[in-house]
């Protein structure tokens, strides 16, 4: 019976689309929350798998900083336009605007933290009652207990220590007025799987994803794109180097990894000797131990 | 990396139980730094985590632990997954805590598991803990358990240690309700048998650990005879192009449907038969387990989310009284006569428990029938009925048609897994 048996990622595939198909069948206003970044990219071409030859049957949020890559901006814009889905961009310049956050200060200065009270904020007011993420069990230790279907309360809250047992493939969406549900349909996958299915399957991504020229500058080890929102210490200085990127955030904590890689197998490759994770190149998740876990708790993606 | 070769990996999901301090964290630390599934910014983060705790060695148990607040109790109390890959295959562990009070989540884990690994103290033997670990994992079918006898080191890797122990867990394991059991002498701490062989136990001619995950024989551990598709969402794109087009989206279940196969849709009965079996990329001539795809019948017939569609000469049950073996999640005890939702497959529905008919106590085996106040971590016998039929198999027969879960009305929360009978 060997000729019925499936790849691991044909596997991995069957599971995600899976699990988006019950979020289409069991909440009523569905987003999905696309950072422009790879592992949403994907989530997004699942997505299409799953409800083809019709529409994508969710809105797709975007949470702008307003310190994104250009490039990521007109990747976005354009696949909404080509795959004819709703686009909201919830924008944290607004929320710093209108008092509701308050921008960090100082050459560390990110508007990542800040982004958990736009995200949250754009929720409550669509109504969204579930919002699927991009977010993979193996990037970050606090995200290896996460459910496929993770409660939040009506704060948008994460309690670890108090979440649905999932069983099989039955999960469980019911919730109660105010409540919402993020939905995480690549759980299981490793950022190897992802690169690899991106290149089966043919998915375009981002150009920052591959080698180009750039300006950057080094700082604590970790080279980052130079823009003018970023305020250089005194010793550091503006380079030109072939770089990409393994992750796309925040221009302001982003780092770039000095590369050659021209095309997805060169990545896959790239990947592959890599001896340090994809998030190793983010300072969001540096500044403490458990820094992932306390934004998790308070509603961050 | 060979990039074909990545393509053709199948995937194997495995369970760890063992209780505290046999082992289980630094065993996975093992698999994961012997496969070189670690990278130096975890490592060095562990090390720095070795170092503030006053150890000398790398403490790789360290790797495997997830939030804050067991990281300070010291113990692992939920499900946690973990990934790594060899050159043959892609492993996801449900990392699950072996206490008692931690039954429910060792099931959680265990539900879409391949394999289990249970590990065995060299220097204790088989204790309470090692038969509640194997029952849970035929309660819940795993179709594959590997007894890890750990610390032989501890024990000066003497055959005769772990040859009793071996014989010991064969009289009590043929009373279990599965088929394939493996015993490996491994030492955890030191990488005796786990990926490498090990030069201090030459008497043992066995596979190592490692191995025998990349090569255990799993396309099989799938209901391939059964066909069973639950609908799960119906697609009408209602655009010009597709305008009277009618999908229905779901996993296989069980079997294998072709196109032209005569099938019958449950509850309705309706006959029809397979036209296409869709996915964007091409349109193919047969779906197995566990594929997601989309199917079109010949006859237009009205069918919903929750319909089940089945073979004509091979259809599941359909029932409103259901016998079943439960494990109780919830801090709130069980009702009889209680009302609950119920999720089975894709359909929802409400059941009242009629009867707890035993008690299972976990370490012996031993059935009560006199206390029946079924609480959390519980195991029990019980009898259902549904306010519409199920269409079910037997647990043992299929995994996906014969579970379920109930919901608490109230709180929402999912109380109980169920395994029908
Ligand atoms: N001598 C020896 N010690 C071991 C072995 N495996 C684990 N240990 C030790 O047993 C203790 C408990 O191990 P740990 O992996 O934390 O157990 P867990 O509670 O099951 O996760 C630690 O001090 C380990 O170093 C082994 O094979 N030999």
């Amino acid at each position: 019976m060997s000729g019925y048996h499936l790849t691991h990622l044909r596997e991995l595939e069957a599971e995600s689309i899976y699990v988006l198909r019950e979020v289409a069948a069991q909440f009523e206003n569905p987003a999905l929350l696309f950072s422009g970044g790879k592992d949403s990219i994907v989530c997004f071409h699942l997505a299409r798998k799953a409800f083809f030859p019709a529409r994508v049957p969710f809105t797709l949020v975007h949470i702008d900083t307003g310190h994104n890559f250009s490039e990521t901006i007109q990747f976005r814009d354009e696949l909404a336009k080509k795959h004819q889905v709703n686009l909201l961009i919830g924008s944290v310049q607004q929320s710093i605007d209108e008092g509701k956050v308050t921008e960090e200060k100082g050459y560390n200065a990110s508007r990542n933290a800040l982004q958990t009270v736009t995200l949250l904020e754009t929720i409550e007011k669509n109504k969204f009652d579930a919002c699927i993420g991009g977010a993979r069990r193996d990037e970050e230790k606090a995200r290896a207990k996460e459910r496929f279907f993770s409660h939040r309360d009506e704060f948008g809250q994460w309690d670890p220590k108090n979440q649905r047992p999932e069983l099989w493939n039955l999960f469980n969406g019911k919730k109660n007025m105010g409540e919402h549900f993020r939905v995480f349909p690549i759980s299981n996958w490793t950022e190897m799987d992802v690169w690899q299915y991106i290149k089966l399957e043919n998915i375009e991504i981002p150009s920052l994803y591959f080698s180009h020229e750039r300006e950057v500058f080094n700082r604590d080890g970790v080279w980052y794109a130079y823009s003018t929102i970023m305020m250089l210490k005194p010793n550091e200085k503006v380079e030109k180097k072939t770089v990409r990127f393994r992750t796309i955030g925040d221009l302001t904590c982003t780092g770039a990894v000095l590369s050659d890689a021209k095309t997805i197998e060169d990545i896959i490759q790239e990947v592959a000797a890599s001896r340090i994770t994809e998030r190793g190149s983010r300072i969001d998740d540096k500044r403490s131990e458990a820094a992932m876990e306390e934004r998790k708790k308070q509603g961050y993606f | 990396m060979n990039t074909q070769s990545y393509l053709d990996m199948d995937l194997l999901r495995f369970t760890t139980a063992g209780s505290v301090d046999d082992g289980k964290s630094t065993l996975i630390g093992r698999l994961l730094y012997d496969s070189k599934s670690i990278f130096e910014d975890q490592l060095q983060a562990v090390e720095a985590a070795s170092k503030k705790k006053g150890e000398e060695q790398v403490n790789l148990a360290l790797l495997t632990d997830g939030l804050k607040a067991e990281r300070e109790q010291g113990i692992t109390i939920d499900v946690a997954y973990r990934y790594f890959a060899t050159p043959k295959r892609k492993f996801i562990i449900a990392d699950t805590p072996g206490h008692i009070q931690y039954t429910r989540n060792m099931v959680t884990g265990a539900s879409t598991a391949n394999l289990a690994i249970i590990l065995v103290d060299a220097r204790k033997g088989i204790l309470e803990q090692t038969c509640r670990h194997s029952f849970i994992a035929s309660l819940l079918q795993i179709p594959h358990i590997v007894y890890c006898i750990n610390k032989m080191d501890l024990v000066e890797y003497k055959e005769s240690v772990f040859e009793k122990i071996k014989k010991e867990l064969e009289l009590f394991t043929a009373k279990l309700d599965v088929k394939d059991f493996r015993y490996i002498p491994i030492s955890a701490l030191n990488g005796d048998n786990v990926v490498e062989r090990s030069e201090n136990m030459d008497w043992y001619q066995g596979p190592t650990l490692m191995y025998l995950l990349e090569n255990i024989h799993i396309s099989s551990d799938y209901n391939l005879i059964d066909a069973r598709f639950p609908v799960q969402y119906v697609i009408r794109p209602q655009t010009k192009e597709y305008h009277d087009f009618r999908g229905y989206a779901g996993r296989m279940a069980g079997g294998i449907m072709r196109v032209g196969d005569e099938v019958q849709i449950l509850p309705s009965g309706f006959t029809s038969k397979i036209k296409t079996i869709q996915t964007m990329h091409e349109d193919l001539t047969e779906a197995y387990t566990p594929m997601s795809v989309v199917l079109t019948l010949e006859d237009e017939i009205d069918i919903s989310r929750g319909d089940m569609i089945v073979r004509k000469n091979n259809t599941p049950e359909q029932t409103q009284d259901i016998d079943a073996m439960i494990c109780w999640f919830n801090e709130k005890p069980l009702q009889v006569n209680g009302k609950y939702a119920l999720k089975h497959t894709t359909k929802d529905v409400r059941t009242v428990v009629k009867e707890v008919k035993y008690k299972m106590n976990i370490n012996t085996l031993h059935r009560n029938e006199e206390d029946k106040e079924i609480k959390a971590n519980d195991i029990a016998r019980i009898k259902l009925r549904t306010t519409a039929p199920l269409f079910i198999d037997k647990y043992h027969r299929n995994r996906n048609t014969g579970s379920f879960i109930l919901i608490d009305e109230g709180t929402n929360e999912t109380v109980a897994a169920g395994m029908i009978i």
